[in-house]
């Protein structure tokens, strides 16, 4: 799957590894949230990256002790009409202040990348080709956001209030 | 007015370049049907039986005379010449074009008007009082947080992929016109002991298959924790609400399931882990969307001026004014109600040259600016009094004078199987029968206010469920049948209908709502004992024995 | 979502395939030489589950050009006359049961 991070093609280095299948020695890895909790102690010692697939249905508390030690999470859309994972990337960034790479996996498409980015994502791992291609007009779309989140871009509101100020000091 | 800034211009002409290029991408084959239609319903687009339906955005039901303009240039370019009004302050065409969809978006975007969020399972137009501004005892003009609301809710990151829709609604008046207690959430304006304006909350209400009344969820949430608390809601129904059936997942199911007070303590535990938030609204944000209403400067005008005293003489005039002029909190002005159903026609529509003519009426007469109620009328909400004799003579030129606001051949219907995909069965011919067999306007003002409601199938756009008679179209092997129910209502009594008998089929419904009105003349106590009261005073029983002993 | 193709397909008489164009919303109706009309005489009339199957696979293999593809019924007289089996088909052909405008004065 084509990846976007920071709005750049990336190589994945992060390996899947299935739930059953045996763990490289070294190396990115990124497993599931059953394998993760399974054997949380042995993952988080081993050499190399280690990076967690959580699903939208499932409660961030059991994640968030392990943030810090964790490279990378994806979150999940099973389809891109199911918005649970944009609340849990609010979340992990904005209220448990996760810093590493947080990507998109599933349905993800180019109609919904702003949405993404707002959100917290910093990887996109796209479905389609063209869409990767699309990356940097579509992040471009949009020069206006009317709601605050930890992306930092500032809100209509705020960019009226800073220009009133500027005019009742001019 | 709500005057648009730059930045809220940029905004929507960035919106209509994207689904212009959305458009472009499905045409073209690079979007699957199933990848666009949650594009296009972003954007107002569905497909019913006859060709695409555009659903267009009038926030909170204000709309300026060139907005209005502009609503009917769309009507006559790009479709069949007429628009119809729907109960949720949105204008729909009927018969629009795929291909030709982004220009009209965009001539709507000059005029700052929009399609944004008008379908899918996102936060819908926020709808308000229509008389929102300019009725006197109002706690404060509501549309100021409705359009700090419609921002904030506005491509929103987190809630633009919700379980399902998501509708709310604002009324800051002891007499709810808003119909808030049928809404996802509902808020009332209303100020504390200490003077500060803050809001009920409720949750949870709509109609639908599986109807239910709002819950009060908060008696008292402060104005400028509106966001951060409605944003708390909407976090938890992000999470918890069903996903594996369509039917189960509006908010008003998490909330029966949960429990109201369940539900509540949810999101006040969702609301508390937010701390400090950039949500938090305070008064410099508050005054800065104020300053951008305006109002007119209303003259000293008299209370009971010559022309109107004159014209007093005249009957007609004189019962059109009864029926459809209400009190403005400034002296010498009045509210106008505009009737879309004349006797005969479908209920909400509108042609274009009756929204070019009334927008040139609202110039002359009422500072430009039109409202859009959830009755599917409109309003003139600052008429000097003086004025209304020239303005009922020019409304009735138009067709736009029938003096029957709140009565009963003021009918609510949803398109129906004439237009509608989802229908079961037709609405609009029910609702023409029904105005033709009440069509004299004295029958209609002995019989009083009563309002009946129809809808087309179980998803209820007509609110059958709060009509105070309510109609439901079913289809019964491969017959249309109507449900009827009565004792309905959507004002801040808000309560369900009740069934009063066995479905009756296309041609008897008209039939059987005379023997309803029949009944209600012959039960109630007094003339002034509205139908409504008397079906609560002796039930639904002494009515089934009288419509149905002979049937 | 259930794909129309999985669906079971019961069928009681005689069908045809319907659809709206994309570009434009209008009513087509899938007809006999692997394309799509406007007019319901062209349609392509099936009589039984197997062809219907197979018509409708062909009609939403379509995604470009019609939206929705369904099976409909219709009656045929005199063997050839093509009329709308419902309600619902007769309006989507001959248009609203009702006067369009409202009653101007």
């Amino acid at each position: 799957m084509p990846l976007v991070k920071n709005g750049n093609t990336a190589t994945d280095i992060f390996v899947h590894v299935a739930d059953g299948a045996e763990l490289p020695g070294d190396g990115a890895v990124l497993v599931s949230a059953a394998r993760f909790l399974a054997d949380t102690e042995a993952l988080v010692k081993r050499a190399g990256k280690l990076g967690v697939i959580w699903p939208n249905n499932r409660d961030l508390d059991d994640l968030v002790p392990y943030l810090e030690r964790l490279a990378v999470v994806a979150l999940v859309f099973p389809t891109f009409r199911d918005g649970r994972a944009y609340s849990q990337a609010r979340l992990l960034r904005e209220r448990y202040g996760y810093e590493g790479e947080l990507r998109a996996t599933g349905q993800v498409l180019r109609d919904q990348f702003m949405f993404m980015l707002r959100a917290g994502f910093d990887a996109l791992e796209a479905k389609k080709q063209s869409d990767v291609e699309a990356f940097a007009l579509t992040s471009r779309r949009y020069s206006v956001f009317y709601q605050p989140t930890g992306d930092g871009r500032l809100t209509a509101l705020h960019r009226r209030m800073q220009q009133r100020q500027s005019e009742s000091a001019g | 007015m709500y005057a648009y800034d730059e930045l809220d211009r940029t905004l929507l002409n960035e919106r209509v370049a994207e689904f212009r290029d959305q458009v472009k991408r499905r045409l073209s084959g690079e979007l699957t049907e199933d990848e666009f239609k949650m594009l296009r319903l972003q954007n107002g687009v569905y497909l019913q039986l006859h060709a695409y339906m555009f659903r267009v955005a009038i926030p909170y039901g204000t709309l300026s005379s060139k907005q209005l303009r502009r609503l009917a240039h769309i009507a006559r370019k790009y479709d069949r010449g007429y628009g119809h009004f729907t109960t949720r302050q949105n204008i729909q065409y009927n018969w629009i074009k795929l291909a030709e969809l982004p220009d009209a978006l965009a001539d709507l975007a000059e005029v700052g008007i929009h399609s944004m969020q008008t379908s899918g399972n996102n936060t819908r137009n926020v709808t308000s009082d229509q008389w929102a501004g300019v009725v006197p005892g109002e706690v404060e003009d509501p549309r100021i947080w409705s359009e700090i609301l419609r921002q904030y809710t506005t491509l929103h990151p987190e809630f633009s992929f919700l379980p399902r829709k998501f509708k709310f609604a604002i009324t800051a008046s002891a007499h709810d016109r808003a119909a808030i207690k049928i809404h996802d959430i509902g808020l009332r304006l209303h100020r504390n002991a200490q003077g500060e304006v803050g809001f009920e909350v409720l949750v949870g209400g709509g109609l639908g298959r599986t109807p239910f009344i709002a819950k009060t969820i908060n008696p008292f949430v402060h104005g400028r924790d509106l966001l951060s608390y409605v944003e708390a809601i909407l976090r938890v129904y992000n999470r918890y609400g069903r996903r594996d059936n369509i039917y189960k997942a509006r908010i008003k199911i998490l909330v029966h399931e949960l429990g109201s007070e369940k539900f509540a303590a949810e999101v006040d535990k969702e609301w508390r882990a937010m701390g400090e938030t950039a949500l938090t609204l305070d008064d410099g944000v508050i005054e800065e969307i104020r300053s951008r209403f305006t109002y007119p400067a209303y003259e000293k005008l008299p209370h009971m001026p010559e022309e109107l005293k004159k014209a007093a003489a005249d009957p007609l005039f004189e019962r059109w004014r009864r029926n459809s002029v209400f009190t403005h909190k400034v002296q010498g002005y009045a509210i106008v109600t505009v009737s879309l159903k004349p006797v005969g026609a479908p209920p909400g529509d509108a042609t274009a040259e009756q929204m070019d003519a009334l927008a040139d009426l609202a110039d002359k007469y009422s500072f430009g600016e039109i409202r859009v109620g959830h009755e599917q009328n409109l309003a003139l909400p600052h008429v000097p009094k003086r004025d209304l004799p020239a303005l009922w003579k020019a409304l009735d030129e138009i067709g736009l004078a029938t003096p029957n606001v709140n009565l009963v051949s003021d009918i609510i219907a949803c398109p129906g199987l004439d237009y509608c995909s989802l229908a079961n069965a037709r609405s609009i011919p029910i609702a023409q029968e029904l105005t033709r067999r009440f069509a004299n306007p004295d029958t209609a003002e002995l019989i009083g206010r009563l309002h009946i409601n129809i809808s087309g199938c179980i998803n209820a756009c007509g609110h059958h469920h709060v009509g105070h008679i309510g109609i439901l179209g079913v289809e019964k092997n491969g017959e249309e049948f109507y449900q009827i129910t009565i004792g309905g209502r959507a004002d801040e009594n808000a309560e369900l209908g009740m069934l009063i008998g066995p479905a009756v089929p296309f041609g008897e419904v008209a039939d059987v709502i005379e023997d309803v009105v029949e009944a209600y003349l012959a039960l109630r106590e007094r003339p002034d004992e509205l139908f409504v009261d008397t079906v609560k005073r002796l039930g639904v029983q002494p009515f089934k024995e009288r419509v149905y002993a002979t049937r | 979502m259930t794909s129309p193709l999985e669906q079971k397909i019961r069928i009681t008489g005689p069908s045809i395939v319907t659809a709206n164009r994309t570009a434009d919303g209008a009513v087509i109706y899938r007809n006999r030489t692997n394309g799509w009309s406007t007019d319901l005489s062209h349609a392509a009339v099936v009589r039984n589950a197997d062809d219907a199957r197979a018509l409708l696979a062909e009609a939403a293999a379509d995604d470009v050009g019609a939206v929705g593809a369904y099976i409909a019924p219709v009656s045929v007289k005199d063997g050839e006359t093509i009329k709308p089996g419902n309600l619902r088909e007769h309006i989507r052909q001959r248009g609203v049961t009702i006067d369009l405008l409202p009653v101007s004065a």
